[in-house]
């Protein structure tokens, strides 16, 4: 698989971060192309959710900087950083259980004021499913069902990089298949994907690139062909099974 | 399967608990004093007492429990039949033994030092006024016959038990009520009916509660099909039926319906009657006000009563002409409202930002500390040149528009004020709800981070939810030290804060409607934390009587009289649960904690 080699979207630049003294991320380094689906790996409190709550601004860095489309947005506000094209399925989907389908997928374009028909249609078009439900309480969707919400939630705000906490998290194996066919057309469509995964074997066999999180650093990056061939990786994450 | 049961087939454990449940309920309303006071209040002449009516529903409730199964799926229902009457019966029996050794202990140790309504006047209600030998058997009598009529009215087919139910309870409404259909009576210019159904020492006739009961029950046995609910299905589907400009010029008539009746309420209602309107209207905004905060944007607020005395206080410190500090310009009514809007505004920002940073009982225990220092603030010596500690502000002057001026002292013209204010907070409540803020509100009731992640700010969001709450608040204070013509610390205590909270939780958390049968319930009937309603013997009563409400409600309908959907939906969620969100389930269980 070649990487393409189109203008960075968002990018980590010796990123550090603190919950107090003590320290989660250090000097991290990302870098997310146009297009691409990148994964970040790792295990428990590696500080894969730290990053992701850093590029929505919920966790300010305490030195390094976020850029998205070469523009600083560590700093900014969530709401600021929302509008300007980040959003996230947050783990275990997260859907307003008790709001309907429809009103779930409006919040998700809550900062804008423009006509959502559009959205609607493009997210009819992706999932039909959901169509059928707009209705009915988010929270009487099977488990499916609510992760293509919960992706279209985050799509209705018309993000340049959508954000997956997650995607597998306590899901049956045929979901965690489901979810990831869910995140590959997504991708396909043009939306570009940073995705925070503890499966890594899912992760990388749809992702282009991989970094590799350990207590809080990069430890391996590179193509997700190369990860899923790499000894040390396969020893750590992927299991001896051939 | 359709064999009679034998009649002394049953659990000798559950008719025993059910007896001395029935025999505990009937002894506690006698030695809090409740039926010794009730007594003096004739319901039918010569028959029943509102004190007898008070200790009677237990035996009836108890008989009604005791004989009825609870039917299990995939077993026949036990049929029903002498042993049911038998069983309430028994129940009735056993209770009637304990009251009546109840009194006669009451009689021969003094319990005073404890209850303090169990001297001899109780003793003597208890009796039936026969002495402890020959009232003790009476009483034993009263409690088995009405448990037999419970465990009868279990028996009986569904359609009967309606027709008794309703005959029963429209003649005791219409006899607890007594003054207040004298009033209307009055409003309606037939004070001849007056001395028709009561006689002139208060209560019904004999001949009179009979004839009620007897037209109630012709009603509902003729009236089949023309009741209410099936006049309003029947207006509402020939209104559908209609082209849009039949429609729009309806619509026309109703509005115009609509302002008939609000013109000529107060004036049938009667003064007594408006001035209970105008409390319930005032604590109807308070609980529109507060449901903002606690049923849309989920933050529990029990301080609530400090923006209502910002509003009460802000009049007065502006209008009247006994205010404290004189320096401070004497203004009209309409001129200082937007100053006091303005500021409560501010006071819900100046409260909300420390606050909003926590949820749940943390929040709850910090604006209950809030309000409380408003109190004791306008309490306090430091405010004192300002706001005159405890003697208050009085000479308040009332409200005036051009020329009409609605003197506090004259309740039909403060209506007039009420009811529009009440409308005006409604509709904005229900605009609020749909709007793009009533949005954020509710997702941030449901999931504050991910409502964050959805780019809503958080913070703008809750302070509004504060300020709007504090501004109606203002408002309904504005109006109520208009009303009373004075303002005093000692109006603004918790307890207000909490009745109000009472009022959107029985009413129902986040319903609109709901709110409204709250208010009418719970301040109507029972009264505000210090005016009557419309129930005023229970006025002494009315805290234990919010109380039992409260428990009542939480263990049997938590989501309130008229819940809203949603609410009704989270609380019953165990029905519906389906497989593919248990694992959403304990989450729900958790908000249950916060938000009730």
């Amino acid at each position: 698989m070649t990487i393409p080699a189109t203008t960075p979207v968002l990018e980590f630049r010796n990123v550090n971060t603190h919950y107090g003294p003590v320290q989660i991320l250090k000097d991290v380094d990302i870098t997310i192309r146009q297009g691409e689906m990148v994964c970040l790996l790792g295990g428990n409190a590696s500080g894969k959710t730290t990053t992701l709550k850093t590029v929505l601004g919920m966790v300010v860095p305490t030195s390094g900087k976020v850029l998205l489309d070469g523009e600083v947005i560590s700093g900014l506000t969530t709401t600021e950083i929302v509008e300007r094209g980040i959003s996230m399925v947050p783990e275990n989907r997260r859907l307003f259980a008790r709001m309907t389908v429809l009103e779930n997928l409006e919040i998700g374009a809550y900062l804008r004021s423009d006509d959502l028909t559009e959205d609607l249609e493009r997210i009819f078009e992706l999932f039909p499913r959901v169509k059928e439900r707009l209705a009915q309480k988010a929270g009487t969707l099977s488990g499916g069902e609510q992760q293509m919400v919960a992706v279209g939630r985050a799509m209705m705000s018309r993000p340049k990089v959508l954000l997956m906490d997650e995607p597998s998290m306590g899901l049956a194996p045929v979901l965690v298949a489901q979810n990831f066919d869910i995140i590959e057309r997504i991708n396909k469509a043009g939306t570009t994907v940073f995705m925070v995964e503890q499966n890594a074997n899912m992760a990388l066999s749809i992702a282009d690139r991989g970094y590799v999180l350990q207590t809080g650093e990069i430890v391996l990056n590179d193509t997700a062909e190369n990860l899923l061939a790499n000894p040390q990786m396969r020893a750590a994450y992927l299991g001896h099974t051939e | 399967m359709s064999t009679t049961r034998p009649i002394t087939d049953f659990e000798t454990k559950d008719v025993l608990i059910q007896s001395a449940l029935a025999a505990l309920a009937i002894s506690f309303i006698a030695a809090i004093g409740m039926l010794e006071e009730f007594n003096n209040r004739i319901l039918i002449t010569s028959l029943l007492s509102l004190g007898y009516l008070a200790i009677g529903w237990v035996p009836i409730l108890f008989g009604y429990r005791a004989s009825t199964e609870v039917a299990i799926e995939g077993v026949d229902p036990p049929v029903k039949g002498p042993r049911d009457l038998f069983v309430g019966g028994t129940v009735g029996a056993i209770a009637g033994v304990v009251v009546s050794a109840f009194a006669w202990l009451a009689s021969s140790v003094d319990l005073t030092g404890i209850f303090i309504h169990t001297g001899p006047g109780m003793q003597s209600v208890l009796t039936f006024g026969q002495g402890i030998g020959f009232g003790s058997l009476l009483m034993i009598v009263f409690c088995t016959v009405l448990g037999i009529f419970g465990a009868s009215l279990h028996v009986m087919s569904p359609t009967l038990r309606s027709i008794i139910g309703v005959a029963l309870g429209t003649t005791i409404v219409i006899a607890i009520f007594e003054a207040d259909v004298k009033e209307l009576f009055k409003g309606f210019r037939v004070r001849g009916a007056t001395s028709l159904l009561y006689t002139p020492t208060g209560g019904l006739t004999i001949v009179s509660a009979a004839a009620i009961a007897a037209l109630v029950t012709t009603i509902k046995v003729y009236g089949k099909g023309h009741g209410p609910n099936a006049v309003y299905e029947r207006v509402k589907q020939h209104h559908t039926n209609q082209s849009p400009e039949i429609r729009r010029r309806n619509s026309w008539l109703w509005g115009a319906a609509g302002v008939a009746v609000y013109l000529v309420t107060p004036q049938i209602l009667g003064k007594s009657l408006s001035e209970t309107a105008v409390t319930v209207g005032l604590f109807l905004v308070l609980g529109l006000g507060l449901n903002i905060v606690v049923g849309q944007a989920g933050m529990l607020d029990l301080g609530y009563v400090a923006f209502f005395a910002v509003g009460a206080y802000g009049i007065a410190m502006l209008t009247s002409p006994f205010r404290p500090a004189q320096w401070i310009p004497q203004l009209d009514f309409w001129v200082a409202l937007p100053i006091v809007v303005i500021v409560a505004a501010f006071v819900g920002i100046l409260v909300g930002t420390p606050v909003i940073r926590m949820r749940g009982d943390y929040l709850a225990i910090v604006t209950l500390g809030f309000g409380e220092i408003i109190q004791k603030l306008f309490l306090s010596d430091w405010w004192k040149p300002v706001v005159g500690g405890a003697q208050g502000i009085t000479n308040v002057p009332s409200v005036s528009i051009g020329p009409v001026e609605f003197a506090g002292a004259n309740s039909k013209m403060v209506f007039y004020l009420v009811a529009i204010l009440v409308a005006g907070v409604f509709v904005l409540s229900h605009r609020l709800q749909y709007s793009r803020v009533g949005r954020s509100w509710a997702a941030l009731r449901e999931d504050e981070q991910i409502a964050e992640a959805m780019g809503i700010n958080t913070v703008t969001s809750k302070l509004l939810a504060f300020s709007i709450g504090a501004v109606i608040a203002a408002l309904g204070g504005a109006l109520f030290a208009a009303k009373v013509g004075s303002v005093f610390p000692s109006s603004f205590k918790l307890l207000v804060s909490l009745v109000i909270l009472v009022v959107i939780i029985v009413g129902g958390l986040g319903s609109l409607r709901g709110i409204a049968v709250g208010a009418i319930v719970l301040i109507g009937l029972l009264g505000g934390p210090t005016l009557p309603g419309l129930l005023r013997e229970f006025g002494r009563f009315k805290l234990l009587i919010y109380g039992v409400i409260l428990i009542y409600m939480m263990l049997k309908r938590p989501e309130g009289l008229l819940p809203s959907v949603t609410r009704s939906r989270e609380l019953h969620h165990s029905e519906m649960t389906q497989d593919a969100w248990l694992d959403k389930a304990g989450d729900f269980e958790e908000e249950e904690g916060v938000t009730t």
